[in-house]
């Protein structure tokens, strides 16, 4: 019921945005978002409202992690 | 989504479980973890984690599915005034096929009710505008994920000065009830996996006096295979520590305050109240029910209707299931009586449910 989708933003017009994900176009208010978006930001889509944005930096730190246990190997910390 | 494949890849799964091993070998006894979202219960069926994870760990599905927690009384409110033949129903598609005490909507709408399954609570308000004759009964069940859409729609309708727009209220908080098995000592829950999109509404913070009072490790996980590897790895390493705190694995989409304006919008048209949970009972300000101010959109106090007796389904465990204190496989009726085509109780008719999960990938 919580599932949320992460979509790009492609257009905005004042609190509607449409927004895209493998070729499927979904309009979506974002009313509830906290932070700003720009278009060709993710953001999580629930129930039609975005009520996160992905912050790919930190997706990126978090896939950092993982490479870096790969490359470390075992399981030393 | 670009980022999928890196957060399954296997070999680094392989890694985080060794990580895991290590983590748990210094500890006495067994580290019992409870996920309280359908999302993380369908997913840990789905990659077979349980088979993953030494025996020493051993996971647990507590109340996250919101259609399921969802006593039977409600479902029969929703299905009385479906009888009336000026409102139209209007839900997420899981409610529909839920079995009330004697019937079901989806059992109304083959004998003529309007139900409709929409998408959105937008939608609903959309369908409010175009049939301005009738009333729309959105049926609001959900957790803080949901429960801010649906303030929105309320806000949303109340803009457009629609009178025929109303929401019967369902929808709950989850941090109460997860205070609440926590201090259950036939559970021994030893850590959460908190829910993710849960969290990105109400934050970490959210479930800093469950760490106080429980002294139970909380980490906010994500739901890809390596998310939750990461969050079990997360919650044992706090455990074997001796240092329960709040941790988020999931924080690309989970930030440090949540979301303050889904928060202040929820709490602008809801506040908290008294609510019953299925097999939980009665949870003090685990609800949220209508202000003052907003009652004209309250389907339970402007459209009086009779409603029937509730009653359970004997033989049904969802309730002892929604409390992680038996699985699916324990029940008789699993597979035999109840199934997804035809089922008997809630948790396996949500999409979300621990027996739909352990029916559909389970073993
Ligand atoms: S298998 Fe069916 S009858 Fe048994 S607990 Fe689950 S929903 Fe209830």
């Amino acid at each position: 019921m919580c599932l949320g989708i992460p979509m790009q933003v492609q257009t905005i017009d004042g609190d509607l945005a449409v927004c895209e994900i493998d070729g499927v176009k979904r309009e979506a208010s974002l009313m509830l978002l906290s932070e700003a978006v720009e278009i060709g930001d993710f953001v999580l889509i629930h129930a039609g409202f975005a009520i996160s944005r992905l912050d790919e930096q930190d997706a990126e730190e978090t896939l950092a992690l993982f490479r870096q246990i790969l490359a470390e190997g075992g399981g030393v910390e | 989504m670009r980022y999928l494949d890196a957060f399954r890849d296997g070999a680094v799964a392989g890694r985080l479980v060794a990580q895991i091993r290590e983590a748990a070998a210094g500890y006495q006894g067994t580290m019992t973890f409870m996920e309280v979202c359908g999302t993380h219960t369908m997913a840990i069926y789905q990659h077979g984690i349980r088979a993953l994870l030494p025996e020493q760990i051993r996971l647990i599905s507590g109340p996250g599915c919101p259609v399921c927690v969802t006593p039977v009384g409600y479902v029969d409110h929703a299905i009385a005034l479906a009888r009336l033949p000026e409102v139209i129903i209007a839900t997420f598609g899981d409610m529909v096929r839920v079995p009330g005490s004697s019937s079901s909507l989806q059992q109304e709408k083959a004998r003529g009710a309007d139900v409709r399954i929409v998408y959105s609570p937008l939608d609903a308000v959309a369908l409010a505008q175009k049939h301005p004759e009738k009333k729309i009964v959105f049926l609001g069940v959900g957790f803080e994920t949901t429960a801010p859409t649906i303030a929105a729609s309320v806000l949303t309708a109340r803009q457009k000065r629609l009178a025929n727009y109303f929401v019967l209220s369902a929808n709950k908080t989850i941090p109460v009830p997860m205070a609440a098995l926590a201090s259950d000592p036939d559970l021994q829950v030893s850590g959460y996996l908190c829910p993710a999109h849960v969290s990105a509404i109400i934050g970490p913070r959210a479930y800093a006096p469950l760490v106080e009072q429980q002294k139970v490790p909380c980490v906010i996980t994500g739901f890809e295979p390596l998310d939750m590897l990461q969050g079990v790895l997360m919650l044992a390493r706090q455990l074997s520590a001796g240092t329960p705190r709040v941790e988020t694995q999931y924080s690309r989409i989970v930030r440090e305050d949540g979301n303050p304006r889904a928060r202040t919008i929820l709490s602008q048209v809801f506040a908290p109240c008294d609510t019953a949970w299925r097999g939980i009972g009665v949870i003090p300000e685990s609800g949220l029910c209508f202000r003052e101010e907003f009652a004209l959109f309250d389907a339970a106090r402007q459209i009086p209707v009779q409603v029937e007796e509730p009653m359970e389904h004997t033989g049904c465990l969802c309730g002892e299931i929604l409390k992680g204190k038996v699985t699916p496989k324990q029940c008789p009726l699993f597979r035999t009586l109840c199934t997804p085509e035809d089922p008997v109780g809630a948790c396996m008719v949500s999409s979300e449910g621990t027996c739909a999960a352990e029916y559909k990938y389970g073993t």
